[in-house]
Parts: structure tokens; C-alpha cells; sequence
């Protein structure tokens, strides 16, 4: 109740102004990229003059935009079940023990969302080209987004770990069971929420991510991004390509749709992403 | 852990070993000898500082911008809004963050095109929109990035207790003098936090650049264009240490607040 008590009432006002403009800037480029997908001039024109599903039929026969999708969730997929096995494991590895160096280890774990993507991608193609001499391939791109997604997932364990302590292990223990059936029984279903939430937001860094997919991906492997920032420029594809931003818009209410069914806590798991 | 230590460390390490060998002009082969030829290029030559200096420049008012903007939204969701409002508005912040960097990037393109809505907005007053440029990189990072600053401030404020607002009325503090003396130092560390973030991104860009920036040019840049065009990656790994180096940098002073456990 004091929530409503504590600022004056001038200052909530004003607060509240701002919130509202602050919520119109935010939708309003949105809203234009939705309304520019029907505009019938191609170079969007603005007030469009009239409207038209032209785009929409034009980009659902694009092949280009359609295997670009393909490769995107193919990627994404991989990413992220590279990531689940890999963060768990090391949220485990850092809740067991506490050896030496672990702040070190914590602040190496943030490092890949840290630095700049250019500098993580620059490292990986280095990395592949030069000094490995592995040619560049979708799993070139996987790796390297699995490092990113692996930080997202181990975020979620190590929070959820930290609130639930061990005692439900233990109990398990002292009750005969080994450390697989502990595992299976009562440490996973513990943490499947928490698995869930890393697993969508991984999915969605994977799916969205440009930079370091630029610098890890061969010339014939074309991740949706790529395709977008690819046809940008091309003045006769821009409408195709205003067409898909604006289905990635409308998509992104599907992971904010299911993380909300998951549990109350978006703002828990999701606020330690990138 | 080892995948994090063998494979980004080492990549991170060969990349800087990288930085110091030098490539052969003409045969584009990169030779394995040591050289610091690449750093002192990247001090000595006119442009390369400006471009340095550019992007810290952008990379700082970009952060100070969100956070500007970020403190009055993240008090009002947290000590304003009712819990019920309080989960809308986060789902309000967080839905953008889901919708791709790029299509934000370009719906900024198409926010600020010469026949834009903003050029149409702003036609009335005998104005016009900025065009592609470094006022639109900074609008459009400052766009991009702003969720990420919301967030952690939002985080940081829930967790001031009401209790303070009131002890600071109490003692005759106005709404201004509550806000400056008892809220703004109790949310610092997550400013900072969201500050990493802002910085860091904006830092590494070149994707934004290249869609509202014109011809202007940031490190992103210069990384992108000597590893692709120009095949120079040796040259493009001794800039690439240039944000590394920024980055820890601010990670350290960053630490000092105690932002990390913010994040």
C-alpha cells in the first residue's frame, strides 16, 4: 500500500508522463516497420498512400529469406543444446567446490557477453582460420554461438542453485540414492524452469545474432540475419525484407508469451541476459 | 568450463599473438614474425586515433543517454506502478529485446529516411529529419541498447526499501533532494551494470553504423573492413584489443561499485 504513498504526487505524475512517452518511442519504430510491410511505394514513403499484401505474398515465395530460416533455427537448435549440457555442468563444477581463483572464474564466465561481439567473432575466426586451419562451416557458427549461450544458461542454474541450496540433495542421498538418481530425481526437476528460461533466451541470442555469425560463417552459409543485412541495401528486395522484419517482430511475442506461462519470474531469468 | 577456458581464451589469446605478426602486402599471406608494426599504425595514424576516439566518445554519451533515460521509467515500474502494472511494464521492456537487433537497427533506417515519419513530422517546424549520420548512430544505439539499462535498474530500485523514501521525508527531504541524496547513490551499481552493457555494445558495433550511419565510420568498422576487403587480419586483430583493453578497463572500475554482482 505504501507503494503509493512514498513520492509525491507531482513527481509521480511526471514520472508517470515519462514512463508512457518512454513506452511510444520504444513501440513507435516497431509499429512503422509492421505498418511499412503493407506500404504499396517501395521505397516507404511517408504517410503511406495506400496499402497492399503484395510484400507479404512476394517474401512468403522468397527462397532466399526461406532457407535462410532454416539455417537460422538449425544453428539456433545446435547452439542451444551445446549450451544446456556445458552450462549446467559448469554451474554444477562452481556450486560443488570452492577452489582458488573462483571470482576469477565468475568474472571469465561473463567475459564472451562482456566484450563486444566483433572482438568474440574476430577471435573465433582467427581462432578457426588461422591457427586451427578448420575452414568455416554452420558448425563454426554453432561454437561459436554456443560460448555466448552458454554464459545465458549458466546464469539461470547458478541463480536457481543459489536460492535452493542443497539441502534436497543431501536428503536424497541420505536416503540411498546415488548421485545419477539424484540427479534424474531431484536436481534436474528442480531445475527444469530454470533450463527452460536459459534454453528460449540462448535460442533467441542464437537466432538473432549477427556480428559474430558474420565472422564465422563460410560465404554459403547465410543465417536469416545475414540475409536481412545482406538484401538491406538492395533497393528492389526492400520490401521482402521489411516483410520479415515484421514477422520477426510479431514473433518475438512468442518467447515472452511462453516464458510467462512458465513462471511469474521473467524479470529473474531474463534480466541476466546479454 | 574447459569449453570457456581452451576455447574462448584460446581464441582470445591467438587473437592477440595475431595482432603481432604482420602480413605481406603483396601475396596477402599472413607471416608468422613478430612485429609491433600493427600497434604503431594504430597510434600513429591520424585516422585510426579519430576513429578511436569517435567510438569511445559515441560508446559514453550513448550510455549516459539510456541511463538519463532509464533512472525516471525503472522509479516509476518499481515504486509507482502497482504489481500488476509492474509485470506489464517488464513484459512491455523485455518484448523489444526479443525482436532482432537488425529489424530494430532498420526501423530506425526507416524512422529517419529523407520521406520518413520523422522528416514528415518534423517538416511543419521548417525542420528535418538528421539524416544517416552520428546523430543517428547515437539515436539508434541509444534505441537499441536502452532495455538493457531499464532492467538492472528496475532490479536495483525494487530492492531499495520504502522505508528510506519515507525516513528521507521525514526528515524534510524534498521528492528532488530524495531522489539526488538517497535513490540515485543506492542504484548506482546497477546503473553500472546497465552501463556495461550499453558501453560494451555500443563499443563493438558496426552493424548500425552501416545502416543509419552513412559514411561515418567507428573501430567496428575498421575490425570489419581489414578482415574482409582488405584481408588484413592482423591489423584487425591489433584494433580488436583496442575495445578488449577499454573493456577491462571499465570492468575494473566497474568492480569497484560492486556492479558486478548486479548483473
Amino acid at each position: 500500500m505504501s507503494q503509493q504513498m512514498i513520492l509525491s504526487s507531482g513527481l509521480r505524475r511526471s514520472l508517470t508522463a515519462f514512463t508512457l512517452v518512454g513506452l511510444v518511442v520504444i513501440y513507435v519504430p516497431l509499429a512503422l516497420v509492421l505498418l511499412n510491410s503493407f506500404n504499396t511505394d517501395n521505397t516507404f514513403g511517408w504517410p503511406p498512400e495506400s496499402l497492399t499484401l503484395r510484400w507479404w505474398k512476394l517474401a512468403w515465395h522468397s527462397e532466399g529469406a526461406r532457407n535462410a530460416l532454416w539455417t537460422s533455427i538449425k544453428v539456433a537448435i545446435a547452439a542451444t543444446a551445446i549450451a544446456l549440457a556445458l552450462g549446467t555442468l559448469a554451474a554444477m563444477a562452481l556450486r560443488r567446490s570452492r577452489f582458488f581463483g573462483r571470482n576469477v572464474v565468475s568474472l571469465l564466465i561473463i567475459l564472451p557477453i562482456a566484450l563486444p561481439g566483433i572482438v568474440t567473432g574476430l577471435a573465433f575466426q582467427n581462432g578457426f582460420r588461422t591457427i586451427l586451419g578448420v575452414p568455416l562451416s554452420l558448425w563454426t557458427i554453432v561454437i561459436a554461438h554456443a560460448t555466448f549461450c552458454i554464459v545465458t544458461v549458466f546464469n539461470n542454474v547458478q541463480a536457481r542453485f543459489q536460492r535452493l541450496g542443497v539441502n534436497f540433495e543431501q536428503a536424497s542421498m541420505d536416503l540411498g540414492a546415488g548421485r545419477w538418481t539424484t540427479f534424474r530425481l531431484v536436481t534436474f526437476p528442480m531445475l527444469r524452469s530454470a533450463l527452460l528460461a536459459g534454453a528460449l533466451l540462448s535460442f533467441g541470442l542464437s537466432f538473432d545474432e549477427i556480428v559474430v555469425t558474420t565472422f564465422t560463417a563460410s560465404s554459403h552459409d547465410q543465417t536469416l540475419p545475414l540475409w536481412i543485412f545482406q538484401n538491406l541495401f538492395r533497393p528492389n528486395q526492400a520490401p521482402i525484407v521489411n516483410v520479415v522484419a515484421a514477422v520477426l517482430v510479431l514473433f518475438s511475442a512468442i518467447p515472452i508469451y511462453i516464458a510467462q506461462r512458465l513462471s511469474g519470474s521473467t524479470a529473474e531469468s531474463m534480466t541476466g541476459a546479454r | 568450463m574447459l569449453w570457456l577456458g581452451v576455447a574462448y581464451l584460446g581464441a582470445l589469446a591467438a587473437l592477440l599473438i595475431t595482432s603481432l605478426w604482420t602480413q605481406d602486402d603483396f601475396t596477402g599471406t599472413i607471416q608468422r614474425t613478430w612485429t609491433l608494426d600493427n600497434f604503431r599504425d594504430l597510434f600513429t595514424i591520424d585516422v585510426y586515433r579519430t576513429i578511436t576516439l569517435r567510438t569511445i566518445g559515441i560508446a559514453a554519451l550513448v550510455t549516459v543517454i539510456d541511463a538519463v533515460l532509464a533512472f525516471p521509467i525503472a522509479l516509476y515500474m518499481a515504486k509507482v506502478a502497482s504489481p500488476r502494472l509492474q509485470r506489464l511494464l517488464v513484459i512491455a521492456v523485455l518484448m523489444p529485446l526479443w525482436a532482432s537487433y537488425l529489424v530494430k537497427a532498420y526501423a530506425w533506417r526507416g524512422m529517419l529516411s529523407a520521406d520518413g515519419p520523422l522528416a514528415w513530422i518534423a517538416a511543419p517546424f521548417g525542420l528535418h529529419s538528421p539524416g544517416y549520420g552520428v546523430p543517428a548512430v547515437i539515436i539508434t544505439l541509444s534505441y537499441l541498447w536502452l532495455p538493457y539499462m531499464i532492467l538492472p535498474v528496475y532490479a536495483g530500485l525494487e530492492r531499495v526499501p520504502n522505508s528510506l523514501f519515507e525516513a528521507s521525508a521525514d526528515l524534510g527531504g524534498g521528492a528532488w533532494t530524495t531522489i539526488r541524496r538517497v535513490v540515485i547513490p543506492m542504484a548506482f551499481p546497477a546503473i553500472v551494470a546497465g552501463s556495461i552493457f550499453t558501453f560494451s555494445l555500443s563499443l563493438g558495433d558496426y552493424i548500425a553504423v552501416k545502416i543509419v550511419g552513412g559514411t561515418s565510420q567507428l573501430l567496428g568498422n575498421v575490425v570489419f573492413d581489414n578482415q574482409g576487403a582488405a584481408n588484413n587480419l592482423p591489423f584487425a586483430a591489433a584494433v580488436a584489443t583496442v575495445p578488449i583493453v577499454v573493456m577491462l578497463v571499465y570492468l575494473a572500475a566497474a568492480r569497484r561499485t560492486g556492479a558486478l554482482e548486479n548483473l
